[in-house]
Parts: structure tokens; sequence; C-alpha cells
């Protein structure tokens, strides 16, 4: 009965995640991209896809209750550090290609410290 | 119905044919010979259908053996061509053929010489090395070495149908998208390493598991043997990898086969990225290849050394933090490629640390060797030739990983020089002594000294006869994958060319050791323990049989054979006094009664899986769309076939 | 007999598959970050913000974590030895799984019948591929519940049956939380237009 209460709470609670997540984004959209505002939308959006994750992790996945030593749980920290270097190595890595092969919009002023009169404008 | 294969794609130049007709007439000969000496239901029953380990680990360094004659045969064309064409000289290969030819030899060789060589060894020895009885999943074991084999089959149809890929081993867009490699090649290149990617990352699963589940009692992690630490290390490093690489080469495959655009010139495409994914994925790659022959030398050493060995604690975590270390170095491998002054300043700065902890390894042996006795047999000629050698590649790597540097010897023959300073010198010369080392434990007889002696010279020899020419002409300015070269570059080319032929002298020397050794070999035989082992491995029969251990051993310590010889293991079955003849005891049954064992049966799955992944394979490559749809739908029915099976074990009594 | 090995069979495959799901996470780590470099690569065709259907894809994502769901309960039951309610528990999961996996095709036949399909441009290519390797996994999943079904049907609740079931909600529980990102970072992002 506790493994199945485990289950339920785990699917009510991401099914409250997920409501308030789209809620947000149409709140978003429907106020013309003014509330809430993209400093807020993003991190809150993230968070909330986040605690998701842990909560299925541990309720539907059961990850860490394993008896030790606890190999499933190391290997999935591992893997962890591998998606996080890998996306975080590659988003890094490909926006400052991007940056030094000038394919965006580029104040050469500003980013050189050029100022034509000789002083800061 | 054969989508875009016509009787055009069996057309080559003359060189080509002849290269077809040695593929054929070998693939008739070897069929010959099964049916004259009516070896087909052997063959069936004892080879192709088996799960034991010990079997699959022989047949991987077969395939490995084989691929390395054609992988060697390249080697040869390139150094001919590049020490002839000068000036008006355009030599015997055009620049087409050349490509097809360097990125042939880069595929060969890393992926079908060098990892299955590996997965072979460690195959065969880490399960009687942890005191298993088998790996953790046999059917898989059968299933990824089939499914290698059938990758090298497609790049060895390449020969005879079609071309192969001129886009080097890596395979870069855009030259390796469609409108600049509208042929075949690249999609054989796709498909050869897709389906025998799939069969890597299984291994890998497959040991990681092994090693952490299946050790005999009483043995913790710190007591298994090095060669254990270091394949667990590589395992890891696969089944985080291999990954990479196979989402990389689908994207290239998409871009190809049903026209998106990843990594083309136009319609948003990004080739950089495919740079970034295919070394994110490469850098571990030669860390999978290396750190099992640190292993291997480790293993060695204290052997032929007498002497235990040297900082066991600090080679486990100096493997282990390579294992870490390797995830964060990539970019050194595209440092020209446009980032900036800090993102390659931390990966330089990242590459050079790595070298630490290979240096930590270095000093074990060296201090494991200090005050021995030392053996000179062939497998301690072998690791002489490694740790001279690498320690030059490491240095040199060290160089290149400076990124000022690196923008001057990027892709120059020095690159070239580093790499396969490194790879002969520590991977190729890591297989070969650890091929030399458990050749008597996989066969039961001894390999003649002498002619190994011969090769290892002749390997040495010509290895630097053949590089240390090539870090000169890339100081110079040589650029790598040249078909014609500055005549000021002919002397040292000359020169490495002769290396090569050396080094062509030395695989003649080594068949000519197996064939000898075969027909010698009823008046060498190994016995369980030829050398003076530590390890649990010697403490079986040469070979071992099916069941390996008739009593798993209970270990206590770390070289848990040694622990028995000396008669301080407390292991059930340890017997008194001499290291010889009761070292034998644990496979054979003396006092304790008989013993039921339970054995995972003979299946064709494996092999057929991959015949219908293979097929789908080539299906795709000539967009044969109804073949590639069978080939999937053949794979998907045969796991399931093998997941409705429940009799799949068997019982003995010993 | 005498247990010789350290850990069972049943565990020694749980194992495995949960370091093969490990290695699929890397695959998926491949595909966001892919999708993420080229995210604005939408060369005159749709982005994400066009794509993004919030009320089409809530209803995806709640057929998704039901399955996710019923999963969990298939596997409960089979602990309980109810094989009536574990068959039942597949079935559901196994309807909920097809009927997200087929508005997944409709939409994206729909967008290749208007040309944005992923051949259009960078973006769509990212698009069409990460979600595409998602729905792949779910269908293959699908294939595997049925034989599963089948097996559990004929069979009943045998420990080779328990092992796989057990490995199948774990597939099954991953690819949900695979699905939260996609959700996520495709869709909503999608509609912050970025």
């Amino acid at each position: 009965m506790k493994a199945l209460r485990t289950y339920i709470l785990g699917f009510v609670v991401s099914i409250a995640l997920t409501v308030v997540a789209f809620a947000l984004a149409q709140m978003h959209l429907a106020s013309g991209h003014i509330f809430p505002t993209h400093e807020l939308a993003v991190p809150a959006l993230v968070a909330l896809a986040l605690v998701q994750l842990v909560v299925q992790l541990m309720l539907f996945l059961h990850v860490g209750q394993e008896p030790k030593p606890r190999w499933n749980l190391l290997a999935f920290y591992f893997a962890i550090i591998v998606v996080v270097i890998l996306v975080g190595g590659t988003l890094w890595i490909m926006d400052n290609l991007t940056h030094m092969q000038m394919q965006e919009p580029y104040n050469v002023f500003e980013e050189e410290n050029i100022f034509p009169h000789g002083h800061a404008e | 119905m054969l989508g875009k294969l016509t009787l055009d794609a069996f057309i080559h130049g003359p060189i080509e044919t002849g290269a077809q007709l040695i593929v054929i007439l070998g693939a008739l000969l070897v069929i010959g010979l099964l049916t004259y000496f009516k070896k087909w239901k052997w063959l069936y029953r004892e080879w192709l259908t088996t799960v034991d380990h010990k079997k699959i680990g022989v047949m991987y360094i077969i395939l490995a053996a084989v691929m390395l004659l054609r992988g060697a045969a390249d080697a040869l064309m390139m150094r001919a061509q590049q020490a002839v064409a000068v000036g008006e000289n355009v030599g015997y290969l055009d620049p087409a053929h050349y490509s097809q030819i360097f990125s042939a030899h880069g595929v060969i060789m890393i992926f079908f010489v060098a990892m299955p060589f590996m997965f072979g060894l460690i195959n065969f020895v880490i399960p009687l090395q942890i005191g298993s009885r088998d790996v953790a999943y046999p059917f898989l074991n059968s299933m990824s070495f089939w499914l290698t084999v059938a990758g090298a089959m497609l790049v060895n149809a390449s020969l005879v149908i079609g071309e192969f890929s001129g886009t080097g081993w890596l395979a870069y867009p855009p030259l390796s998208e469609l409108q600049y490699s509208p042929g075949v090649g690249v999609d054989y290149y796709i498909w050869a390493l897709q389906i025998s990617g799939a069969g890597t990352l299984l291994s890998g699963i497959n040991f990681v598991a092994t090693i952490l589940k299946m050790r005999a009692p009483g043995m913790k992690l710190m007591h298994m043997p090095i060669f254990s630490w270091t394949t667990l290390a590589s395992m890891i490093l696969v089944i985080a990898s291999f990954p990479i690489l196979t989402v990389t080469l689908a994207l290239l495959g998409l871009d190809r086969t049903l026209g998106m655009h990843f990594f083309t010139t136009d319609l948003g495409g990004n080739a950089m990225m495919y740079i970034n994914l295919i070394w994110a994925w490469g850098h571990p790659e030669v860390y999978i290849l290396m750190l099992p022959m640190f292993g291997v030398f480790s293993e060695l050493v204290p052997v032929f050394a007498q002497k235990r060995l040297f900082g066991y604690v600090s080679m486990v975590w100096a493997t282990m933090l390579i294992c870490i270390l390797s995830f964060v170095v990539w970019v050194h491998h595209f440092f020209t490629m446009g980032a900036g002054a800090n993102v390659n300043a931390f990966f330089g700065i990242m590459t050079m640390v790595i070298a630490i902890p290979t240096g930590v390894k270095v000093f074990n042996w060296l201090f494991t060797m200090f005050r021995g006795r030392i053996i000179f047999k062939t497998p301690m000629l072998w690791f002489m030739g490694f740790i001279t050698t690498f320690i030059l590649g490491g240095m040199t790597g060290v160089m290149l990983a400076m990124p000022g540097i690196d923008f001057e010897l990027h892709n120059s023959l020095f690159l070239v020089a580093h790499f396969h300073n490194m790879v002969i010198g520590g991977v190729v010369f890591g297989l070969f002594a650890g091929l030399a080392y458990w050749f008597p434990k996989i066969f039961g007889f001894m390999l003649n000294e002498r002619l190994g002696a011969y090769a290892f010279w002749c390997w040495l020899i010509g290895f630097l006869l053949a590089f240390m020419p090539l870090y000169a002409l890339g100081l110079m300015g040589a650029t790598r994958r040249l078909s014609q070269v500055e005549p000021q570059w002919q002397p040292l080319l000359i020169v490495a060319a002769v290396g090569a032929c050396v080094i062509a002298l030395g695989i003649f020397f080594q068949v000519l050791q197996i064939i000898v050794s075969v027909l010698q070999r009823k008046k060498n035989p190994a016995g369980n323990d030829p050398w003076g082992g530590r390890t649990l491995e010697w403490a079986t029969s040469s070979p071992p049989p099916a069941y390996n251990f008739a009593h798993i051993p209970e270990v206590s310590g770390r070289d848990a054979f040694w622990l028995i010889k000396q008669g301080t293991s407390g292991s059930a079955s340890a017997s008194t006094g001499s290291a010889t003849s009761t070292a034998g005891s644990l496979n054979a049954n003396e006092s304790a009664g008989l013993v039921k064992i339970e054995l995972p049966k003979n299946t064709p799955l494996g092999l057929f899986i991959a015949v219908a992944a293979g097929a789908g394979g080539f299906a795709l490559v000539w967009h044969i769309w109804w073949l590639a749809a069978l080939g999937a739908v053949l794979v998907v029915a045969c796991a399931l076939i093998r997941s409705f099976d429940e009799e799949v074990e068997y019982e003995i009594t010993v | 007999m005498k247990k010789h090995e350290h850990t069972s069979v049943s565990d020694r495959n749980l194992f495995g598959f949960w370091v093969y799901l490990m290695s699929d996470c890397v695959i998926f780590a491949g595909l966001f970050a892919t999708y993420a470099v080229l995210g604005h690569a939408t060369f005159g065709g749709p982005g994400s913000y066009e794509l993004a259907n919030l009320p089409f894809v809530f209803v995806e994502t709640m057929l998704l974590l039901t399955s996710s769901f019923t999963a969990g309960l298939a596997l409960l039951s089979a602990k309980q030895g109810n094989k009536k309610t574990v068959v039942a528990a597949l079935l559901a999961t196994l309807l909920l799984g097809a009927a997200f996996l087929s508005m997944e095709i409709s939409e994206f036949i729909g967008l290749a019948a208007e040309g944005s399909g992923p051949g259009r441009s960078a973006f769509l290519s990212a698009f069409f591929t990460l979600l595409g390797t998602h729905g792949l996994h779910v269908f293959l999943g699908l294939v595997w519940l049925i034989a599963l079904i089948i097996s559990v049907v004929r069979r009943g609740l045998t420990d080779g049956n328990s092992r796989k079931l057990m490995m199948f909600s774990l597939f099954w529980h991953f690819l949900d939380i695979i699905w939260i990102f996609i959700f996520t970072f495709v869709y909503l992002f999608g509609t912050l237009a970025l």
C-alpha cells in the first residue's frame, strides 16, 4: 500500500508541476510576452522541469533506494556528469565559435574597446 | 529493386581490382578449406554459435589479425606513393584513390584492428582474472562480436562493390555531405561504424556489469588486478562516449539519406557542430584503447621483474583520474578551428593535466622494475619498447597541447607522427605484449621466443624509421594526407618508406612465429603457469575448461593467485607447497566431490542479428529500401525470439 | 545449488539495463545539445515559436505521464502476484502510449505536408530528430510491451517475466523523464520566443 501511495503521489505532483509550467508559458504568451518576463520564466521553467525530474526519479524509478553498494546511483551520477559536460561544453564552445566567427551582430567599437576620439563614449 | 546498385559498382581501376581479387580469393580459400576438411558443422557448433567468452575472445583476435593485414597494406601503399610522388612524378595513386586509402587505413586500424584485438584480450582474460565463470551477458557478448564482424564486412565489401569514403577516418562535413561526396563511400563508413559501434556499446555494458557484479567472493575492488581496473575504466568510457558517436554518425546519415541539414553548408547547417561532437567521442576513444594496455603492462611488469607492482593504490587513482579527465580535453583536436583564447586555454591546460596521472603510472612501472630481477622474454621486450616510445609520444603530445604550438603543427606530419607514436608505441605494443603474455594460457602452448624477439625488434626499429622522420617533416611544414609531396621532403619520406617495410618484416615474423609455434606445439606445452603469474587466470589449466573454475576461489587480497601459491589465501581448495602442480588444483576436482555447474547454451541468434544488421546496413548504403526494412524487422524479430526463449542454460557435472 | 556469484541474475540484468539507460541519456544529451545549437537556424522557415501548440502538447504530456503511472501500477501488481491487474495496467499503458505516439505522428505529418519537414532547415532537422528519436524509443517500447503482455498472459508471472516487467517499467519511466525535457525546452521555451 505504501508503494501505491508513492506512485500516486508521484503522479499527482508531476501533473501539478506540468500544469504550472504550461500555465506559466500560456500566461507569457497571452500577455504578449510581458508577464512573466523572460528573466523570470526561463529559470522557473527549468526549475519546474528539474523538480519533476527528481520527483519521477525518486518516486517512479526509486533511484538511490537500492541496498549498498549503490552502483545504480553511482552510474546515474556519472551519467549526469557526462551530460552536463557534453551539453555545457558544447554550448560554451559553439557559442564562442559563433562569436569568434562573427556570425552574429558585432559592434567592433564596443567589443574591441576602440573609441575614435580617444575617450570612452 | 536494387536501389542504386548496378554492375558498375563492381568495376574498378587496376589496383582496386587487384585488391578485389585478393579479398574474393581469400574468401573462396577459406570456404574451400572448410568444405574440403568437412568442418562446417564444427565451425557452426563450436564457433559461430558459441557464447563462451574465451572462444569469443579468440575470434576477436583473429578478426583483428586479418584486418591488420589490410590496414598494413594500406600503409605500405601510402608510404610508397609519398616516397616517389615528387615534382613531375604523380606516383601510382590518384588523389581520389589515395584519399580512400588513408581513410580506410585509419578506420580499419582503429575500429577493426585495435578495438577488436583489445576486446579479444579483455574477453578472454577478465572473467578468469576476477574468478568468474563467464561474463554477465553471454548472449550479448556473442552478438557484440558478430556486430563487429558485420561492420568489418561492410568495410571489406566496399572494396569489392562500390567505393570507400575518401574523407578521412572521421569524415568531416561538409566534405562528407552528399554535395561533395555523392558516392556510396561515406555511407559504407557510417553504417560500418554504427553497426560495430552498437556491438562495442553492448560490450561496454557487459564488462562493467561483469566486473562490478561477478567477482569471486572476497575480491574487493581494491583486490582486483590492475588489468581489471583499467578495463573497468575503459568500459565506463565506452558507455559514456559511444552514444555520442552514434548520435553524430546518425545525424550525418540523416543529412545524406533523408536530406536533412545538420552539417550542410546551407539551410542553417553547422559543420563545426559535427567536429565538436565527433571529438567529444574521439578523445575518450583513444583512452578506451590505451587504458587496458596500461593494464596489460601492469600485469606483466611485476611478473617479468619478479617483484610486486609498486603503488597499486596510486595506479587505481591514476586510472580513474584519467577516465574522468578524458572527458574535458576534446577541444585540443580542433584548437585551430576558431574558438577564442579562453576556450583554447582551458582545454590546453586540461590536456596537460591529464599527462600527470599517466606519469604516475610510468613511474610506478619503473619503480616496480627497480631492484627486480628482469626476465627479458617477449612480453617484457614489448614493454621496454613501449616505455621508451610512449614517453616520446607523450612529450610531443604535451607540446601539441599548447594552442600556440598547435597552430603551427595542426594537421601536419608532426601530428601524424605523434598519434602513431601513441597508437603504435602504446596501443599496438600493448596488444602484442598482451598476446605474447596470455597466448600460452589461451592455446596451451608457448610461442617461439626467438621469432618473437625478431618481430619485436623489426617493429621497434621499423616504427622509429617510419615515424621519427615525420616529426621533422611536420616541423618543416609538411601537411598530412597529401598524395603529392614537395621535393625537399623526399629524402625523409624515403626513410619512412623503408621503416614501413621493416614493420612489414616484423609482421612477417609474427605470422611465421604463429606458424612455427603451432607446428612445434607438442614440444612446448604451457602448463598452467608458464611465467610465474600472480593473478587468478594462471590458476586454471591451459587452455581453461569451458566452465573456467570447478570451485570458484575465495580471495582475500591482491595478487590472488600469488597468495594461493604462497598458501596464505585460506581458500577452500588451497593446497600445500609447490607453485606448479597444485596450481592446477583450482580447476581439477580433487577431494570435494562432484559439482553441478550451469552454463549458457550456444545460440545462433547473435550471428543472425548481425547478418540482418549487416544486410540492412548494406541496403541503406545502396538505397535498397525494402532490404533495409527487412533487416530492421529481422533484428527486432530475433530479439523477440530470444526474449521468449526460456531454456537458455544447461547443466554439467564436473 | 550453491550460489557462487555475489548477485542474482535478476540483479545483474537490472543493473545492465540501467547502465544501458544511462547510455541512452547520453544519446539524448547529444540530441538536445544539437537542438540547442541549431535552435535558431530556421533559414526563413518556422521556428519553435510557430511549432508550439500548447493545448496539443499538454494532452500529449498527460497521455505519456499517465501511461508512466499505469506502468508503475503494473509493476506493483506484479509484486503482489496479481496477474489480472498486471495485464490490465499493461494494456492501459499500451493504449495511452499508442495515443501519444499517434498524436506525435499526426503533428509530424502535418508539418511535412505544409513544407516544414525535416529537410526544410537545420532547426527542423534537429526538431524532428530529437522528437523522432524519442518517438522511436516509444514505438520500440510498445512493441516490447505487446510481447510482454503476450508472455504474461501465456506464462503468468514467472521470474523471467517479473524481471522483464521491471526492465520495461524502468524504460518507460525513463522515456517520460526525457519527455519532461522535450516539452520544456522545445515547446514551452518555444512560446517564450527567445
